[in-house]
């Protein structure tokens, strides 16, 4: 009985020829015939995208700088019926709107404020993302308190002028959470004085808070329905990654929680949320918190927004957060345990430090998605960089073929260069994580 | 004789200290939490829906819907159709731009991801220039620039671009011939099922003889002609015959308007293309992932049992990269999907802006319209990752 398979089918009769020496020639020559002509298929594929590249190319770069209109004051410049061109962008059309879209229709005489916002901002995003900065601790307290409580007042006007019940109802309920921590450690049997400082020191941050909120700094109020362009942009985005990032974490541990009515929350609100969306959560914020609010309050139209993406984002960062939690060694909660850690000081001391490091790259990438994503506040009507674009685009001054063409075109290069600028710093951080796994 | 008897009680401890007392207690606290916030809202909404007099319940699906619709897959007119109506065809709008869109975005993803592990140069570097670009620049930008450059640039219905064959364009969108199918289309349908089931037969079949031979027959040609070959020979067949199981009605050009014909808005082209160059960046990185992982060692293995680098990559590089693509690519399908509610931007008749934003306005019913809406969405992703859980397990490595 012969073998089951048919030997010849698989087995060569005849020795293949010998593949020619490997080619060793250097210079630019050999390695383009290397790389770009090393066989037939190779070569039409280089000469079709060559081709393609000519097709693409040259009529793009035309379009945005060779045969651009950069000087002009109003549509004339950019008509070919009053001596313009239309064949490249009208460049003139974004200076002449470049003030309307960084800050929108805030008032001309306090835009100060916001380029100090943009100010304070940029400190703290280099603080927190410059790995070698000094004192990153601090730089998260400011970034997450001080920055965001400051930047209210700057935008806003502060002077929220609460009224004397307010101040006597917040006293009321300092006491009461003071009185609550005490009885708490009374209860527990342990000492009165930490007690104390943590409640004392919950009722101080919230009251400082008011307190800086509710001073009259002297600054006239602008109100929301004013702002706009990147201001708003930059503002949903930080709101975006200054909520998404507590609340994530919150999130991430409560899925990670061995409590079972902890975990199944956590886990529907992140599905939930993941499932749908971001324009159904950005609509459902519109049309349903004023629904869900007392009738006489109401929500200020940019805060429904803003409430709503801080919500999305925060699911998404819980799953980045999560994937850091699962790939701590258990070792690593058994040691904290076993040195008597309770839970927040087996989380806040050992176990985030070390998984937040690891999924930095992931945060950001998060972050870069939000940020593209604040995008779609236009379409429930909130005048950000592309809102702003789309009211511009239809100004009869400007009205000219390009100006459509041209506003998105600005808008591609601004979100482009933040976008990739992010995705690089998240790209270099991952290599210097990685430089310490390979030794 | 003294017997000494221990008292060693256990140390007392309080049951505070308990953590199961302690988990079950901050349980009650978050259950109660969520329960009072659903009840304020609960109370809040209640009272602020009667204020306004506007109605609760889904009664509304069963009224007239008094709008009318660019594109609907069903028979739909704003004096007969219900806002149940205009619900089906949102959805079905949805799903139709997902599925094209997840098609065409597949084939153009994995031939980018290809791309960029190419050893050309110029190839590879384009297509890192494609996904860079494509990747971080927002969908809705990029919605809005097809939009102008597809829309802006198309003449008036009265002088559409005529591009033979039935084809024409215009701003109103691309007007072709519509099939009109015979009641005689059921003989066309089974040439193709028996195609279908010819192909799964004899690929079994091939399957089984090249394991026991290593003969190989030409699964791929034998699989075009049954597919293909046998529904179009009935065709010519049937209508030689002269029982033409389907006719074509062309669009014919009047004075102001095309009438007739099968029209694409040029919303959906809009819709479809960003959709399609967004989502392929991503597709092409995670494809580029997959096919990464897969070690060195099995290409160079394949190579030395004598596979040719089209056979390596079919036979042993794609199997394995495979079981590391889907699982991302099946979410990349679900954003694509999702994403596809930013046609509200551009006006494209998705359920988002049907539903969310038409019925929405018109009876101001908020909350049923936000939970339907998003129940749509949520049961198609929980559907997806169901199904992506079962292939998970079917091509999970199988230890020994």
């Amino acid at each position: 009985m012969s073998t089951a398979v048919d030997m010849p089918h698989f087995v060569r009769a005849k020795q293949v020829e010998a593949l020619p020496p490997p080619n060793l020639a250097r210079g630019p020559i050999a390695w383009i015939r290397e790389n770009l002509f090393s066989g037939p298929f190779n070569t039409l594929l280089t000469l079709v995208v060559l081709y393609l590249l000519y097709v693409s190319v040259p009529p793009l770069l035309r379009f945005l700088v060779i045969d651009a209109v950069w000087t002009g004051t109003d549509r004339a410049a950019c008509r070919a019926d009053t001596g313009g061109s239309e064949s490249g962008a009208c460049w003139a059309f974004i200076w002449d709107k470049i003030n309307y879209f960084i800050y929108g229709s805030y008032t001309i005489s306090e835009r100060w404020r916001v380029n100090i916002f943009f100010i304070l901002l940029g400190i703290g995003v280099v603080w927190l993302l410059w790995l070698r900065a000094p004192r990153r601790d601090l730089g998260a307290v400011y970034f997450f308190w001080l920055f965001p409580v400051f930047s209210y007042v700057l935008l806003t006007g502060g002077n929220e002028s609460f009224s004397a019940r307010f101040w006597l109802g917040f006293a009321i309920f300092g006491s009461l959470v003071m009185a609550l921590f005490a009885f708490v450690a009374a209860v527990l049997k342990t000492a009165l004085r930490p007690a104390l400082i943590l409640g004392g020191g919950i009722v101080a941050f919230v009251g400082l808070t008011l307190a800086v909120v509710d001073f009259d700094f002297g600054l006239t109020h602008v109100p929301t329905s004013l702002w706009g362009g990147i201001l708003v942009t930059l503002l949903v985005a930080t709101v975006g990654i200054v909520v998404s990032l507590p609340f994530g974490i919150v999130l991430a541990l409560g899925r990670r929680s061995k409590l079972p009515i902890v975990r199944m929350a956590s886990v529907i609100f992140i599905e939930f949320v993941r499932g749908v969306p971001l324009i159904t959560v950005l609509i459902m914020a519109n049309t349903m918190l004023p629904l869900f609010l007392p009738g006489d309050m109401t929500v200020d139209r940019l805060l429904r927004p803003l409430i709503g993406t801080a919500l999305f984002a925060s699911a998404y960062m819980a799953e980045v957060v999560r994937g850091g939690l699962q790939a701590m060694p258990k070792g690593q909660y058994e040691g904290a345990m076993s040195l008597g850690l309770n839970y927040p000081q087996m989380m806040t001391l050992i176990v985030l430090p070390q998984a937040l490091r690891i999924v930095i790259p992931g945060i950001v990438n998060t972050f870069i998605g939000l940020f593209k994503d604040t995008s779609l506040v236009a379409i429930v009507g909130i005048f950000d960089l592309v809102k702003t674009i789309e009211a511009s685009r239809i100004d009869p001054n400007w009205a000219a073929p390009t100006i459509g063409i041209t506003g998105y075109a600005f808008a591609a290069l601004f979100y482009f260069v933040f976008c990739f600028g992010m995705s690089r710093y998240s790209l270099g951080v991952e290599r210097r994580l990685a430089s310490g796994q390979n030794r | 004789m003294q017997t000494v008897v221990s008292q060693t009680s256990p140390p007392k401890k309080s049951f505070l200290y308990d953590p199961k007392v302690r988990g079950v207690f901050y349980q009650v606290v978050l259950v109660a939490a969520v329960i009072f916030l659903f009840y304020v809202a609960a109370t809040n909404a209640i009272e602020n829906l009667q204020r306004a007099k506007i109605a609760s319940g889904f009664g509304f699906l069963n009224n007239t819907a008094g709008f009318d619709v660019s594109q609907a897959l069903i028979p739909f007119s704003a004096a007969g159709s219900t806002y149940g109506d205009a619900f089906i065809v949102g959805l079905l709008n949805t799903l139709i731009v997902s599925a094209i869109g997840i098609f065409f975005t597949t084939i153009l993803g994995f031939v980018i991801g290809i791309a960029r592990l190419s050893k050309n140069w110029v190839v590879a570097k384009v297509a890192m220039v494609y996904v860079e670009v494509l990747r971080n620049i927002p969908l809705l930008v990029q919605l809005l620039f097809w939009y102008i450059a597809v829309l802006g640039s198309l003449p008036q219905p009265r002088n559409s671009l005529e591009m033979g064959a039935g084809f024409y364009l215009n701003a109103r969108g691309l007007f072709m011939a519509r099939p009109i199918y015979a009641s005689n289309m059921w003989i066309l349908v089974a040439a193709l099922l028996i195609g279908l089931v010819g192909t799964f037969l004899y690929r079994r079949w091939a399957k089984q003889q090249q394991e026991q031979t290593g003969r190989q027959y030409p699964v791929g040609k034998v699989t075009l002609g049954l597919v293909l070959g046998l529904p179009l020979l009935t065709w010519v067949v049937l209508a030689l015959a002269g029982v033409n199981p389907i006719s074509f009605e062309l669009p014919r050009k009047g004075t102001f308007n095309l009438t007739g014909g099968m029209q694409i808005l040029p919303e959906f082209v809009a819709l479809l293309l960003g959709l399609v160059t967004y989502t392929a960046a991503f597709i092409a990185e995670v494809v580029r992932a997959g096919i990464l992982a897969v070690s060195k060692g099995q290409t160079e293995a394949a190579g030395s049992l004598g596979l040719k680098p089209g056979q390596t990559l079919r036979l042993v590089v794609i199997p394995q990269a495979m079981r590391v693509i889907v699982p991302p690519l099946t979410s990349q399908y679900l954003n694509l999907t999702k994403n596809s509610s930013l046609a509200v931007a551009i006006g494209y008749p998705d359920l988002v802006q049907v539903f969310m934003g038409t019925v929405l306005n018109q009876t101001g019913q908020a909350i049923e319209v936000v939970v339907i809406t998003m129940g749509v969405y949520l049961t198609i992703s929980l559907i997806t990752s169901f199904i992506m859980n079962i292939y998970n397990r079917r091509v999970a490595i199988v230890e020994r």
